[in-house]
């Protein structure tokens, strides 16, 4: 009993330490590959090829004079950016990594890797990244600046309208797992058709996917649908009054969210820890899912330095008339399918 | 024990929410408050065995339909109420219209004291019975919702829809096509 709870409690360190380590890394690997794709190296001279560069960026917003505005609404500012990053943190809580296991039979009973399994865990991850908006709408307001409001407003505007495709886009997978819990859904993913191909619900759900991850792009305001900063047009946005740690925390949360965002892709469509059959058995299925998370986030990161950003009007345009239209579409027939199949 | 103490630090969270978002001057500050008194009745549904329930306040209340308010607060840019006209007339000389949300707040009290004293003459639906897991699961919950409640839902849909009608009717200009 006591070992068992040590255990929990270093999973769930680890966790919180990966996660710390994902956004310092996720910087790193956004400027490095933003290097590649424009033919230059990109951070190199701070250890390395430049894989301390994080540290020393840390170390640098650390340093610097946090400023306040001087008609900033005091409370609502210093809160802001603390409840993105406790939003982002809190979210990857429901979000299981890997598969039970008893370490190699030091414990009795499996252990779940994971900081939680919650019966409606997906139910709770959307619950908890939809709050992180509060905190940047907050950030644009209380700084008091045009283009802070401006960023603030386009962040509630673009989360309302994207969060509506994201939440049809999952129910579709959760009508083909029948459950609400991630563990259960990845689970339902093991196994492959014809003997090599892995039964993962991106097989059954292409378009779900597609959906999930336009709508996942949108919910972290990153680009090209990043119009909360669009620094082009509103300097910095949401956070262009801000400095120092205060600052530091809103990316950091970006990170972080990007992270939740590529794990629950993992667990819905990509099988989870399924896929590499000796690994799952030797225990290591979290090594399988970190790989894909990184894939994921790779993606993320191409995706960014590849397109550039929409309109305005077009992000509207193409959430309500486009998006939405289409993850009900697909919620439709994935009903239908298993009512057929079901039956 | 705990169980007591969670209960009454939720609820004590919840009702002081509340009475600071009426409280507030500062438009800003009530919406901030209602989402938090919406967080802490999520926790007490999760004490009462819904989890289901919890996390649908969160991402419909205090997720979608929040954010909407925060939107609309900030795009009036309100500014704090002014005080000068409210807080000096007597309650009782008030326009009309005032007197009339009294007497709808009076006959919500009124209502609400009454739901509350038939508490425990309710039904708990049927096949959930006796079992708080199959109350709170999703499965019962929608089968229920889709069966023995269906008009009500059906209708509450239809109403919703209507008002959503209504409200872009109303919002449109006039040669707006």
């Amino acid at each position: 009993m006591e070992l068992r709870f040590l255990v929990q409690l270093a999973i769930i360190g680890f966790t919180f330490f990966m996660l710390i380590n994902a956004s310092a890394l996720l910087v790193l690997a956004e400027r490095k590959i933003m290097g590649f794709m424009q033919q230059r190296y990109g951070p190199y001279l701070v250890g390395p090829h430049g894989v301390l560069q994080p540290l020393a960026d840390i170390l640098k917003l650390l340093m610097k004079e946090e400023l306040r505005p001087k008609g900033a609404d005091k409370w609502l500012f210093t809160l802001a950016p603390i409840l993105s990053v406790t939003a982002a943190f809190a979210a990857f809580a429901a979000v299981p990594w890997g598969a039970e296991t008893t370490f190699f039979g030091l414990l009795d009973e499996p252990v779940s890797l994971g900081v939680a399994d919650i019966n409606v865990g997906v139910l709770v991850v959307f619950a908890i990244t939809s709050m992180g908006v509060y905190g940047i709408v907050l950030a644009g307001w209380s700084s008091n600046s045009k283009y802070s409001l401006m960023g603030g407003l386009r962040a509630s505007a673009q989360m309302i309208s994207y969060e509506l495709s994201y939440a049809t886009a999952l129910a579709a997978v959760i009508l083909l797992a029948g459950s609400l819990s991630l563990r259960e859904v990845v689970d339902g993913q093991a196994g492959t058709w014809l003997g090599f191909i892995p039964q993962w619900y991106v097989f059954l759900q292409p378009v779900g996917f597609l959906i999930y991850m336009i709508a996942g792009v949108a919910e972290t305001n990153r680009a090209p649908f990043d119009f909360p900063e669009a620094e082009q047009e509103l300097v910095a946005g949401y956070n262009t009054e801000y400095s120092s740690v205060r600052f530091a925390l809103f990316p950091q949360a970006e990170y972080i969210n990007m992270t939740t965002m590529s794990a629950v892709a993992t667990d819905l469509y990509l099988g989870g820890w399924h896929g590499v059959p000796f690994l799952t058995e030797l225990g290591l299925g979290w090594l399988v899912f970190l790989a894909k998370v990184g894939a994921i986030l790779f993606a993320y990161i191409w995706v960014r330095w590849t397109l550039p950003r929409y309109r305005y009007d077009q992000l509207m345009q193409f959430g309500w008339k486009w998006l939405f239209p289409a993850a009900v579409i697909n919620l439709v027939v994935t009903a239908a399918m298993v009512l057929y199949f079901n039956a | 024990m705990p169980e007591t103490l969670i209960f009454w630090g939720l609820s004590g969270m919840a009702i002081l929410a509340s009475a600071l978002v009426i409280g507030q001057r500062n438009p800003m500050y009530s919406v901030l408050m209602l989402i938090a008194s919406f967080g802490a009745l999520a926790g007490l549904y999760i004490q009462l065995d819904a989890p289901f329930v919890a996390v649908a306040q969160i991402i419909i209340y205090a997720g979608a339909i929040m954010v909407l308010f925060l939107f609309v607060v900030m795009l009036l840019n309100a500014p704090q109420e002014d005080a000068a006209e409210w807080d000096r007339t007597h309650p009782l000389r008030r326009t009309g219209i005032t007197r009339f949300g009294g007497l709808l707040a009076l006959l919500l009290v009124v209502e609400l004291a009454w739901a509350l004293l038939q508490v425990n003459n309710v039904d708990v639906p049927v096949g959930a019975q006796g079992d708080p897991e199959a109350l709170g699961s999703v499965r019962e919950l929608g089968r229920i919702l889709f069966t023995d409640y269906v008009f009500a839902f059906e209708a509450t849909s239809i109403l919703i829809l209507v008002a959503m009608v209504g409200a872009v009717l109303l919002a449109r200009r006039e040669g707006d096509g």
